[in-house]
């Protein structure tokens, strides 16, 4: 039930309050006053409980869907893409970003992106998640306790640096991808979250020096992992074999599986990003749904015509790319931009993979680049275009959004915003990269990578089916 | 004592087990293979870029039988696997030295 409905189902309630109060006698009504006071008092927070209970159980679900989309989702998806003997290695990856992103966060991470800080990054105020309680925190989410908004925002912070591994799948050691993910999510992921979605950040929407329009982590989540993805392939190198050697997905069955948990997960990266149960989460969701299916199609039929086939793998990829276009984009246009967005990715997102990637030659293993980082940055550029009042007046009622409200100023902070995530990624990359390099050592070595992650780095075998 | 092997598309198994049964010959080891002939395999899509797949599934029949079982064997096989297009597969006849029936010791022909 709307707000609205609620408020106006108590009217009769409080109509025969009042009435009862006016036909008393007038020392009767002066004593009867403070009662009626009191349980209206007590009505308004019955309302207030509701709306929190409302908005408090979707968050708390969209947190639990954000975390299905690492794991199992990427885990799946990213594990079928690569050779089998690689396949514990890569979920792996995936998994124990769940483990140390949560510890890290906890600790430090929330502080960082969210605290008081300065214009690029948090302070020190909620370390040990001191001052983070049940109570909301009305710079954030009025409606919910700070707590869940805090849970939710970890499970971005999970999927960010897991979406790297795609870039150097099958040759980075386990020990250097954990070392380097961890400073990742704290050099350069915690600035950027707190520069778009802080209190103070430069590019945050509602009072940052370039109010950047980026919903649910477009350019957060996808640019930041999708250029250190880049990075990370070309500074680590091809693998071995590459790409004379075939090296096709060892099992589609379980990308699909994975792309599939990706695609109903990202309900609770987008719809929830609406940070409650409210019509914004609903134009969220239709336009995450739209998208996905039309990027789907875009990239199915480039496919088709391209190569004759229409591939499994084509299908679930230009789902994933609309899924990421749509992402900054998804609280502030109307559906039918959604479908415009997806298929214009399915279609971009396909000719950066298939013509791109082959003609520069870097080894971006599972396209994190290719469908993250150009998805994303696609998509950012695409909301200053189609974000509108009509479905998020986020400067206030009556002023324009988007371009598509005239507000085509709103088309250069998306590009300073976009400039920023590629900017803080490289150097933040790089710099992460040789320091972990000159101190541990991040590629495994050619015995190594012949044998596979799972024998090399878990001494474990994915699949033993003649035992 | 003959050895046969025969390289054949997995689609043809079950036909060529049923006529080997028919041809009275009951003993055989199944094996899942991969390869090729002249032909060298097709190629498959991978993120847009065409691939020769040369290591094509097969199985193969190992088949080891009395000497004057091998025309009926082979035309066995033949009957059941030909289409007369390319990857029909092969036959190799060679001779086996010795066998041996695990359980009690028999040797020679009457442990086939």
């Amino acid at each position: 039930m709307s707000i609205h409905a609620r408020r106006l189902s108590l009217l009769p309630a409080l109509a025969v309050f009042s009435a009862a109060a006016l036909a008393q006698t007038p020392a009767a009504v002066s004593g009867s006053a403070p009662a009626t006071q009191a349980q209206i008092a007590a009505l308004q927070q019955a309302v207030q409980n509701a709306q929190s209970a409302g908005d408090n159980a979707w968050m708390l679900t969209s947190a639990a869907l954000v975390l299905l989309m690492t794991g199992p989702g990427l885990a799946l998806f990213y594990g079928g893409l690569v050779r089998k003997k690689n396949i514990l290695g890569t979920m792996m990856q995936s998994f124990a970003m769940m483990g140390l992103v949560t510890i890290l966060w906890a600790i430090c991470g929330y502080s960082l992106a969210f605290g008081h800080g300065n214009m690029f990054v948090g302070g020190f105020e909620h370390v040990f998640l001191r001052g983070v309680s049940l109570t909301p925190n009305p710079d954030y989410a009025a409606t919910i306790p700070e707590q869940t908004y805090m849970v939710y925002q970890l499970m971005f912070a999970i999927i960010t640096p897991a979406l790297i591994t795609g870039a150097f799948a099958e040759r980075m050691k386990f020990s250097a991808m954990a070392v380097f993910l961890s400073l990742w999510s704290l050099f350069v992921y915690c600035p950027m979250a707190h520069m778009v979605w802080g209190v103070g950040g430069l590019l945050n929407a509602t009072a940052g020096h370039i109010p950047s329009l980026d919903f649910a982590g477009g350019t957060v989540v996808h640019v930041t992992s999708g250029v250190s993805a880049l990075v990370t392939c070309i500074y680590l190198g091809k693998r071995i074999g590459y790409p004379q050697t075939n090296m096709p997905p060892h099992s589609m069955v379980l990308s699909f599986i994975g792309a599939c948990l990706l695609w109903v997960g990202w309900f609770g990266f987008n719809a929830g990003s609406a940070l409650g149960a409210s019509p914004l989460a609903t134009s969220a969701f239709i336009n995450t749904h739209f998208a996905a299916a039309a990027a789907a199609l875009g990239w199915t039929v480039a496919e088709w015509i391209h190569n004759g086939k229409p591939t499994a793998l084509g299908a679930i990829s230009g789902c994933v790319a609309g899924l990421v276009a749509i992402t900054p984009a998804s609280g502030f246009v109307q559906p039918f931009s959604a479908l415009l967005i997806g298929v214009v990715a399915g279609a971009f997102c396909s000719f950066m993979v298939f013509e791109v990637k082959s003609r520069l030659g870097y080894d971006d293993s599972l396209d994190a680049f290719g469908v993250h980082g150009a998805g994303g940055t696609l998509g950012a550029l695409l909301t200053g275009l189609f974000a509108t009042r009509a479905i998020n007046a986020i400067y206030g009622n009556g002023v324009a959004t988007g371009a598509i409200d005239g507000h085509w100023g709103q088309e250069l902070h998306q590009l300073a915003g976009v400039g920023i995530a590629w900017g803080i990624s490289i150097v933040g990359t790089l710099i992460l990269l040789f320091v972990v390099d000159k101190v541990i050592g991040l590629r495994v070595t050619p015995e190594q990578e012949s044998a596979g992650l799972d024998l090399s780095q878990h001494g474990e075998e994915g699949y033993d089916l003649n035992s | 004592m003959l050895k046969i092997e025969a390289v054949l598309q997995p689609s043809k198994l079950d036909a060529v087990k049923d006529a080997l049964l028919e041809a009275g010959i009951e003993g055989m080891t199944i094996l899942e293979a991969r390869g090729h002939g002249r032909q060298k395999g097709h190629t498959e899509f991978y993120r847009g870029r065409e691939y020769t797949v040369d290591l094509l599934p097969k199985v193969k029949i190992e088949l080891v039988l009395h000497d004057d079982m091998k025309e009926k064997a082979i035309q066995a096989i033949i009957g059941a696997a030909r289409t007369g297009r390319i990857g029909d597969g092969k036959i190799f006849v060679s001779r086996v030295d010795e066998a041996i029936r695990i359980r009690n010791d028999e040797r020679g022909e009457t442990a086939l």
